[in-house]
């Protein structure tokens, strides 16, 4: 039997309202229909009265979350569209966020984005918000870009204690597949090394983490051996292994697909020059989605986002320095 | 439908008791005393930021305190002194927060208004208007999910935080959920400059309850006696299953919208209406008329509320203030993340 991204979500979410009764779910549409894409498919039947479906309000969602996990509760929200988060940005960046540091209560919520675009899906229910989220302190933001993480890092953004900005990426929902979902896996500030290369370091995460593989396999035919760093969770980031992995190769491609302004590749690039600067033989680079807003025509969109074959053009300009 | 909604049923309502007046008018006095300590010491820079004050409004939320019961959940505001009083604050975290204390609740970390103790049921407000009616819902539903079948929420907004989609969203999802959450509204007219004409276009706040399905009940914000009656039955209702009440009461703001705000934008002619009325005054005035206090009683407790509220500022003058070397400059709650985080 296999299972999809999508659907270890779905298990992850099962597992913690079984586990918890700390747990519950709130979103638009979960119950009955099992929400938009069903990553709450027959939970709200097996759960009855903790997978709820909430109004069109998700300032009011996530501020309801808030007082929930005050209370001792483990809310899991779901928005509809990652895009739609920008409703709540006020209570999760200035009420979640900050409710630990101003009054030692810990804010454990989970706000699970469906995030990314796919063909077709357009300006408002395509974007990558993690850049943004990354920005404010008190967040955890995670992006897993396997289905086994998809699995054990959303169990373990329902376990700790603070508000997790949760990226799933809609691209990966039923393209990806595996065969058994681990019971446990790395924590979640830890990165993972995806491929082992010599020549170049290429860090991603969530959907480029693909792209990045497929470029890295071209490039190998071309003898160019790619090492890839899946950095599974953005804020914080696993500085150590992208630095040591840096150190095998000195050179550094960053790959993601939020927009280019002060995201987080420019975060990762700007702390391994500050800590490594003696290690690299070329400047780092970096590949964002371009800057404008995400377009609606599958041919456009195609080349708005980060392609394995963008990536692969990066490397070898690296690799000729 | 709408006039019986405003008007409270006064047939149910239990008459209110000498006790009951005189606690909550204790509390009132008490949280006039604080303020203007706070007024004095912030005049004299000994307090860092802001100072705001709830000057005219201290009969509304002194009522709303005395409502709540241990174990209830209350998300106050920033003119909400006497309610905090009520609900169990103690005087000496008022002038903690005010001096940034390291002993503070917020340890210096925020200031003023923004303090409290969510765990004990006491929520501490970001500035954000309207973003803590949700939350207070929240930790109904938590309540909820956890069998308590007898604790209430209560919060307060001002009529300017009513324009805000917070607001807004919050009380639909609290109607649709059937929370037992108390909204009070108080209209002191102005939001900031801001007058109630240029802030909303119904003729009476009130009229909203109708439109979210919740029960909406009026109460004139100087009249302690009616304040108590009125969120005596909101809290009640509330309490015995009838889902959120929405509480408009009028008032004046008798002050500038904080300490720094001489409030020359105010119509002067309001003062002079039943709106202007010093709600202490005339609750003082009541406790004679009924023979509850006479001058001797009144001036013992003025003098007792003096007294400890300047047993308090000594205290906490006393106390360390916040120091960067002792701050962990860390966000994180989670232990293993917090201490990644540090490492850097
Ligand atoms: C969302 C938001 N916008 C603006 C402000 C700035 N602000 C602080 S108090 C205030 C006026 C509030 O008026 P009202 O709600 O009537 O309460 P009052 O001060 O009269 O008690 C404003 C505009 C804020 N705190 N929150
Ligand atoms: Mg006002």
């Amino acid at each position: 039997m296999t299972i999809t991204y999508l659907e270890a979500i779905r298990e992850a979410q099962e597992k913690a309202l079984r586990d918890d009764e700390r747990v519950y779910i709130y979103g638009q549409d979960i119950g009955t229909l099992g929400g938009a894409f069903k990553a709450t498919k027959n939970l709200a039947k097996e759960f009855p009265g903790r997978v709820l479906d909430a109004p069109i309000s998700e300032d009011a969602m996530v501020g309801s979350a808030i007082g929930a996990a005050i209370e001792g509760m483990r809310p899991i929200i779901e928005m509809q569209f990652a895009d739609f988060s920008m409703v709540a940005i006020n209570q999760i960046v200035n009420q979640a966020a900050t409710l630990y540091w101003r009054t030692q209560v810990a804010c454990p919520i989970t706000i699970r984005l469906p995030s990314g675009g796919n063909p077709g899906s357009g300006p408002f229910h395509s974007q990558c918000l993690e850049s943004l989220y990354s920005h404010f302190p008190g967040l955890v933001v995670m992006t897993p870009a396997t289905v086994e993480d998809a699995y054990t890092m959303l169990l373990e953004a329902v376990e700790i204690d603070d508000p997790v900005i949760f990226c799933e990426h809609k691209y990966l929902y039923n393209r990806l597949k595996c065969e058994v979902l681990p019971e446990t896996g790395l924590p979640c500030d830890t990165a993972r090394i995806a491929r082992f290369g010599r020549d170049v370091t290429i860090v991603a995460y969530s959907a480029m983490v693909h792209e990045a593989l497929a470029a890295a396999d071209q490039l190998h035919k071309e003898d160019i051996e790619v090492e890839v760093v899946d950095l599974r969770c953005v804020k914080p980031f696993d500085l150590k292994t992208v630095l040591s992995s840096v150190a095998r190769t000195a050179r550094l491609l960053c790959v993601g697909e939020s927009w280019p302004w002060g995201g987080v590749n420019s975060e990762v690039i700007a702390s391994v020059v500050t800590h490594g600067f003696h290690l690299l033989d070329a400047p780092p680079q970096r590949i964002n989605s371009k800057d404008t807003p995400v377009p609606f025509h599958p041919s456009l969109w195609g080349v708005h986002k980060p392609s394995s074959q963008v990536i692969a053009a990066a490397v070898r300009r690296l690799c000729d320095w | 439908m709408l006039d019986t909604l405003k008007q409270p049923k006064r047939g149910v309502v239990s008459p209110v008791s000498r006790e009951q007046y005189v606690d909550a008018f204790n509390w009132m006095l008490l949280a006039r005393t604080v303020e203007e300590k706070l007024a004095s010491l912030w005049r004299a820079g000994k307090i860092s930021g802001g100072v705001y004050l709830g000057k005219g409004q201290e009969a509304i939320s002194a009522a709303l305190g005395i409502m709540l019961k241990s174990g209830d959940i209350f998300g106050p505001l920033i003119r909400d002194q006497a309610g905090r009083l009520a609900f169990g604050e103690s005087l000496i975290d008022v002038f903690r927060v005010h001096f940034g204390s390291r002993t503070s609740l917020s340890r210096g970390r925020d200031g003023n208004v923004h303090r409290g103790n969510p765990r004990g049921g006491y929520h501490a407000m970001i500035s954000h208007l309207g973003s803590l009616i949700s939350v207070v819902a929240g930790a109904l539903v938590a309540r909820r999910f956890q069998g308590d079948t007898t604790a209430i929420g209560a919060t307060t907004i001002g009529d300017g935080g009513t324009s805000t989609g917070a607001f807004h969203e919050a009380i639909n999802m609290a109607a649709v959920e059937k929370l037992p959450l108390v909204v009070v509204v108080v209209n002191n007219q102005y939001a900031y400059s801001t007058p109630n004409s240029r802030q909303f276009a119904c003729s009476d706040l009130v009229e909203r309850a109708t439109g979210y399905g919740v029960e909406g009940h009026s109460l004139d914000g100087t009249d302690l006696q009616e304040c108590l009656e009125v969120l005596g039955q909101a809290t009640q209702r509330a309490r015995s299953g009838h889902g959120p009440q929405m509480v408009v009461g009028d008032c004046l703001r008798l002050t500038g919208h904080g300490e720094h705000d001489d409030a020359s934008y105010m119509d002067k002619t309001l003062s002079q209406t039943r709106l202007g009325r010093d709600c202490l005054k005339i609750a003082e005035n009541y406790l004679q008329e009924r023979h509850w206090a006479d001058h001797v009683l009144l001036e013992d407790w003025r003098k007792n509320a003096k007294e400890q509220v300047e047993n308090a500022v000594a205290d906490a003058q006393h106390e360390p203030l916040a120091d960067p070397a002792m701050e962990t400059w860390c966000p994180y709650a989670t232990k293993r993340i917090a201490s990644a985080v540090l490492v850097r």
